[in-house]
C-alpha cells in the first residue's frame, strides 16, 4: 500500500481516528508521517490533515471505498480515468461493470479466443462439473453404485497422483 | 533493422494489391494484451514499466514473424522519428507521447508492429493491402499464439483478455479498414453512410484514428464491440458492411460521371495542375488533391499504375517525413515549400489527365 500523501513510498503508519462519530483512516509513509507530525499524537489532528489536503488530492476519507488489493486502484480513480489498474481489478470491480459493458459491447461474456494452455484446463473443469451433477442426481435417485463410481472418477481427476 | 532502413523500405502492403485496393487502402487488426500480474502501463510505476519492457522486447524480437525487425525504446527516438512512425501507422499518437519504459517492435515488411506499454502492455498490429481482414487477423493470431506459449496473458473466463480500458475487453481486437470515399464525399452522401454504420455498432474515424479529421477523403471503419462476439463473427460483420460501403462508393462514382462529369473532371484537373505546378502547399490541400488524383487513376483518366505512387505520397508529404528528408527541423512555411517541391518532382512524369479515357468521359452530346 502506498502513502496517501506522497503516493510514492510504501505506507508504514496507519492512522485511525473517530471524528464526530465518523471513523477516518489514513496511511502514511515514515517521512510524510514525520513531516505531518503524526508521530507526536498531542499535536496532530487527522481531521485537520484531511481538510488541509483539500481539493484534488488523492486522500480518501471514506473507509468504505472499494480498492484493488493488488494494485491499489480505487473506485473513484477508476470512475475518473475509465481505466483499470491491473488484471486483478476485474475481480474487485467486475461485478459493477455489467451495465457499462452492456452499453459498450454486444454481450457481457467473452466467447472468443481462449489461450491454448487454458483450453485443456477449461475442458477438464467442464467435465468435472458434469460428473458432479451426475453424482448429485445419482445420490438423489439412490443409485449408490453409480454414485460410488462417479465419486472415484471425480477423485481421480481432482488428485491425479493419488492411487 | 535500422531506422534508416525502415524509412527507405516501402511497407509490404504498399507493394501488393489486395482485394478492392482501388477503394480499400489497407486492412488492419489490433490486439490488446496484458501480462497477468503487473499493473497496466497507465497505473504502473516507471520502474515496473521498464521491467516489463525488458522482459517482453527480446521475446518479441525472437518471434518467427519478426526476424530482422526494427526494435527500439521510445526514449531513444527523437520526436521527429516518433512522428514518422505515427505517419506510417506503425505506432499510435498516444505511444509517440511516451518515452522511457515504452518500445516499438516492427517487422521488416512493416506488416506486423508491436507497441510495448502503450495503454496496454502489448498492442500488436497486423496490416494488409486492400480488404483482407481475415488474412490480417490470421497473421496476428499466429504471432499471439506463439507469444502465449512464452508468457501468461491476463485472461478471464467471463471477460476474456483483460485490458486497461473496458472498451477493449474480451477479444481485445480492433479490426479496421482504411477506405477512400471521394465520390460519397463529393455527392454529400458520406454522412448518411457514417450514421448508418454507427447505428450498427461500428465506428468511422479519420485518417489517424479517434478524433482526427477525414483528410484525403480517407475513412477508417472499425468494430466498436470486442466482448460477447467471436473474432470471426466481428470480422465477417465488418467485412460485409465494408463491402456495402464499397458498392455505395462505386455507385456514387458512376452516378457522378453520369450526372455531372464536368464536376469530377474539374476536380481532377485542378488537383493535377496544383500538384504539378504549385510552389507552396499545405498538408491538407495536398491530401485533398492527392485524393482527386487517386480518383482519376481509379477512373482511368490517369494511368492506373500510378495509384501506388499516390498512396506513397499521402505518407511522404506528412510533416515528419518531410523533415526527415530535409534532415532538419522545418517551420510550417518551410514545410509547405518542400512539400510542393517533393510533389512536383515525384509527379513530374505524370501525363495530363485524359478525360476521354474514362468510360463515362465527355461524349458528343446526345440529340435533344
Amino acid at each position: 500500500m502506498k502513502c496517501d500523501v506522497c503516493d510514492a513510498k510504501p505506507a508504514s503508519v496507519f492512522l485511525t481516528q473517530i471524528v464526530k462519530g465518523e471513523m477516518q483512516k489514513i496511511n502514511l509513509c515514515e517521512d510524510c508521517a514525520k513531516e505531518k507530525g503524526v508521530t507526536d499524537p498531542t499535536g496532530f489532528q487527522l481531521a485537520d490533515m484531511l481538510l488541509g489536503f483539500g481539493q484534488g488530492s488523492r486522500v480518501d476519507a471514506q473507509p468504505k471505498e472499494k480498492a484493488c488489493p493488488t494494485c491499489g486502484m480505487t473506485q473513484t480513480t477508476f470512475r475518473k480515468t475509465g481505466r483499470l489498474g491491473c488484471a486483478a481489478c476485474y475481480a474487485v470491480f467486475g461485478d459493477g461493470l455489467d451495465a457499462l459493458l452492456k452499453a459498450m459491447h454486444k454481450g457481457t461474456r467473452h466467447i472468443g479466443k481462449v489461450p491454448a494452455h487454458l483450453t485443456r484446463l477449461l475442458a477438464e473443469q467442464a467435465h468435472l462439473a458434469d460428473l458432479r451433477s451426475a453424482l448429485d442426481s445419482a445420490v438423489s435417485t439412490e443409485a449408490y453404485e453409480e454414485a460410488a463410481r462417479l465419486k472415484n472418477e471425480i477423485a481421480a481427476l481432482e488428485h491425479p497422483q493419488s492411487p | 533493422m535500422k531506422f534508416s532502413t525502415l524509412l527507405r523500405r516501402p511497407p509490404e502492403w504498399m507493394e501488393h494489391d489486395g482485394p478492392s485496393r482501388d477503394i480499400v487502402l489497407t486492412s488492419r487488426i489490433r490486439l490488446a494484451r496484458n501480462l497477468d500480474g503487473p499493473s497496466f502501463p497507465g497505473w504502473a510505476r516507471k520502474e515496473d514499466r521498464t521491467a516489463i519492457m525488458r522482459e517482453l522486447q527480446p521475446r518479441l524480437e525472437n518471434l518467427s514473424g519478426m526476424k530482422d525487425c526494427f526494435s527500439e525504446d521510445l526514449a531513444n527516438l527523437d520526436p521527429i522519428r516518433k512522428q514518422v512512425l505515427v505517419e506510417k501507422h506503425l505506432i499510435s499518437r498516444e505511444q509517440a507521447a511516451k518515452s522511457a519504459g515504452s518500445a516499438a517492435v516492427i517487422n521488416r515488411e512493416q506488416s506486423l508492429s508491436i507497441m510495448i506499454n502503450e495503454e496496454d502492455h502489448l498492442r500488436m498490429q497486423s496490416i494488409r493491402s486492400g480488404l483482407d481482414l481475415v488474412a490480417a487477423h490470421a497473421a496476428l493470431d499466429k504471432l499471439d499464439t506463439e507469444l502465449e506459449e512464452q508468457v501468461r496473458f491476463a485472461w478471464d473466463q467471463r471477460f476474456g483478455y483483460l485490458t486497461a480500458c473496458p472498451t477493449n475487453l474480451g477479444t481485445g481486437m480492433r479490426a479496421s479498414a482504411m477506405l477512400h470515399l471521394p465520390a460519397l464525399v463529393l455527392s454529400d452522401q458520406v454522412n448518411q453512410v457514417i450514421q448508418a454504420v454507427n447505428k450498427i455498432g461500428l465506428a468511422v474515424r479519420g485518417l489517424y484514428g479517434e478524433g482526427t479529421e477525414a483528410l484525403a477523403n480517407l475513412f477508417q471503419v472499425s468494430n466498436q464491440h470486442t466482448l460477447g462476439e467471436k473474432e470471426a463473427e466481428i470480422l465477417a460483420r465488418l467485412e460485409k458492411v465494408i463491402q456495402q460501403i464499397i458498392t455505395h462508393e462505386r455507385n456514387a462514382r458512376r452516378k457522378l460521371l453520369e450526372d455531372n462529369p464536368q464536376k469530377v473532371f474539374d476536380h481532377i484537373g485542378r488537383a493535377y495542375a496544383a500538384l504539378r505546378f504549385a510552389h507552396i502547399m499545405e498538408s491538407k490541400e495536398a491530401l485533398t488533391h492527392l485524393s482527386m488524383l487517386r480518383l482519376g487513376s481509379d477512373l482511368g483518366v490517369l494511368p492506373t499504375s500510378e495509384a501506388r505512387l499516390i498512396d506513397t505520397l499521402l505518407v511522404e508529404i506528412q510533416p515528419a517525413h518531410l523533415q526527415t528528408s530535409a534532415q532538419r527541423k522545418l517551420s510550417g512555411p518551410e514545410r509547405d515549400i518542400l512539400r510542393a517541391d517533393v510533389l512536383r518532382r515525384r509527379l513530374h512524369h505524370l501525363p495530363e489527365p485524359d478525360m476521354s479515357a474514362c468510360s463515362s468521359g465527355p461524349e458528343p452530346a446526345p440529340p435533344a
